[in-house]
């Protein structure tokens, strides 16, 4: 599904990844650990091109989203990605917040569907081979009201649906993040990239996080995290990675990092955090 | 103060009974014209500066862009405002040909000038929002235009609001200075009324007190829109 291919990224004079090659499979729940500034985050950033690459390449879906001519837009809709610091938009109430892509991105897609049929429409008017005209089965009225039933039949899953008219600062963190994860979700994403997603949550709301994204990996999620909560990996994850300066040092299943890691590097930092 | 009964006695005569009012509404008018307006203007100019401003430059349109409006920054914030309006008025609209009253090329530099003032506090909103709301925005596969337009900039807008408030008080006074174009502001109304009765003082008093009551006005006005554009705040 992606396809990372000697992928590279520098700020500055500092080359923070140094060559990452890693095959992403379908279904497949990815944790990345490893100590901190060893690129991880930056690494999954890279993945949807929120840092652009510095040379290499992520093929996802069969099209190199690295390169820049690429509308990267069209394919961050198929992934999802849950921040660590939430990033719900403040200015948003709640059920706003998960409808606001959605309803956007559909809109559009209706307007220039209009626009290409009236293209064709002109067209057949004068030449004699007539072209189909683009199907337009749904209004905007239509896609408001799918996202916002979408919106809280995904707020009802994680019974926060009293909430939908409220602004996220009266959230606890835990129910920010909640938010994140289904605001991500509302789009229908393909895989969804969690970037430390409980690093900034109280321990107590931890869990409740946790427990979503773990009912997500059982329904079948394509997911890659980055995260700290080695329990967490080992539990969840199909596939850990071990990133140090810039480089994968270790790729395996979670039975064997844990259990029976080969580098020295990586039983050292697992030494020290287990 | 038995002289102060007979100025205002004198005042009263032109102002009242000899219709000075009229110019003095007209005055009201057109100041507040050219200050609304211009504001308007400047918002839309400043806003449009400061995302300029703030694009990412790798492209060389931006850049270019980026160019020019560092130019009109400094072009509108390195002259007064006076000059600024004997320049367009006498030398800029003849030399192109135009001919527009008076009133109108003040509302247009009045709202030139403030685009440069409210870029600079634009930007400096923008700059104040979180970025990552424009990652998370980006994230879900929305254009930096939408998220700039959905996201960032209403944010924004909220945060400079007091000093968006700061910068259309300061625009009501400015104003003051259009009859150099000849424009009929408030300065024109009462110094007229002053001429009319030779006594300047209650003329000149009534007018500060306007000014006063304007800015009192545009103050509380400004309360009010960021109360109601708090409802999304940790503070009520």
């Amino acid at each position: 599904m992606i396809d990372v291919i000697d992928l590279r990224k520098s700020f500055g004079n500092l080359e923070v990844l140094k060559g990452i090659n890693i095959t992403i499979n379908k279904g497949e729940k990815i944790a990345i650990i490893g100590p901190s500034g060893s690129g991880k985050s930056t690494l999954l950033r890279c993945l949807n091109c929120l840092e652009d690459p510095t040379s290499g390449s992520v093929i996802f879906d069969g099209v190199d989203i690295a390169d820049m001519k690429v509308n990267i837009n069209i394919h961050r809709r198929h992934m999802g990605m849950v921040f660590q610091q939430f990033n719900l938009f403040n200015n948003k109430t709640v059920i706003d917040n998960i409808m606001l892509a959605p309803v956007h991105i559909g809109i559009q897609d209706l307007r220039q569907k209009k626009l290409k049929n009236l293209f064709i429409r002109g067209r057949n008017f004068i030449s004699r081979d007539k072209k189909e005209l683009y199907p337009i089965t749904t209004s905007k009225a239509e896609i408001k009201t799918k996202a916002k039933e979408n919106a809280m039949r995904l707020l009802k899953r994680i019974g926060l649906e009293d909430k939908a008219n409220v602004y996220p600062s009266t959230l606890s963190g835990g129910q920010k993040q909640r938010i994140a994860i289904i605001r991500a979700l509302a789009m229908n994403p393909k895989v969804m990239l969690f970037d430390e997603p409980t690093s900034a949550l109280d321990p107590e709301m931890v869990g409740e996080v946790l427990d979503l994204i773990r009912q997500l990996a059982d329904e079948g999620m394509t997911m890659v995290i980055v995260t700290h909560e080695m329990g967490f990996a080992r539990e969840v994850a199909t596939r850990v990675l071990f990133m140090d300066e810039g480089k994968i040092v270790e790729d395996n299943t979670p039975e064997e990092i844990f259990t029976n890691p080969q580098n020295p590097r990586t039983q050292g930092f697992l030494s020290k955090v287990l | 103060m038995g002289n102060f009964d007979k100025k205002l006695e004198k005042f009263w005569s032109v102002f009242y009974e000899h219709q000075g009012y009229t110019k003095v509404i007209t005055g009201l008018e057109n100041t507040l014209i050219i200050a609304v307006v211009g504001l308007a203007i400047g918002i839309i100019i400043g806003t449009l500066i400061a995302i300029i401003r703030v694009l990412p430059k790798y492209r060389m349109l931006p850049r270019i862009l980026n160019g020019f409006c560092t130019f009109y920054v400094g072009l509108f914030r390195g002259t007064p405002i006076v000059v600024q309006l004997l320049v367009t008025y006498y030398v800029a609209l003849p030399l192109l040909g135009i001919n527009m009253p008076a009133l109108n090329v003040c509302v247009l530099v009045f709202g030139l000038n403030s685009g440069a003032y409210v870029s600079e506090i634009m930007r400096g909103g923008i700059l104040s929002v979180d970025p990552g709301q424009m990652e998370a925005g980006r994230a879900l596969g929305l254009s930096y235009r939408v998220a700039m337009m959905k996201i960032v900039v209403p944010q924004a807008v909220k945060n400079i609001l007091p000093t968006l408030g700061n910068e259309f008080i300061a625009l009501i006074k400015e104003t003051s200075v259009v009859s150099f174009v000849g424009a009929a502001d408030l300065y024109v109304a009462f110094n007229y009324i002053g001429s009319n009765s030779y006594e300047f003082m209650v003329p000149y008093l009534v007018m500060a007190l306007i000014y006063i009551v304007l800015v009192a006005i545009a103050a509380l006005l400004v309360k009010l829109m960021e109360r109601s554009l708090r409802k999304s705040d940790r503070r009520n």
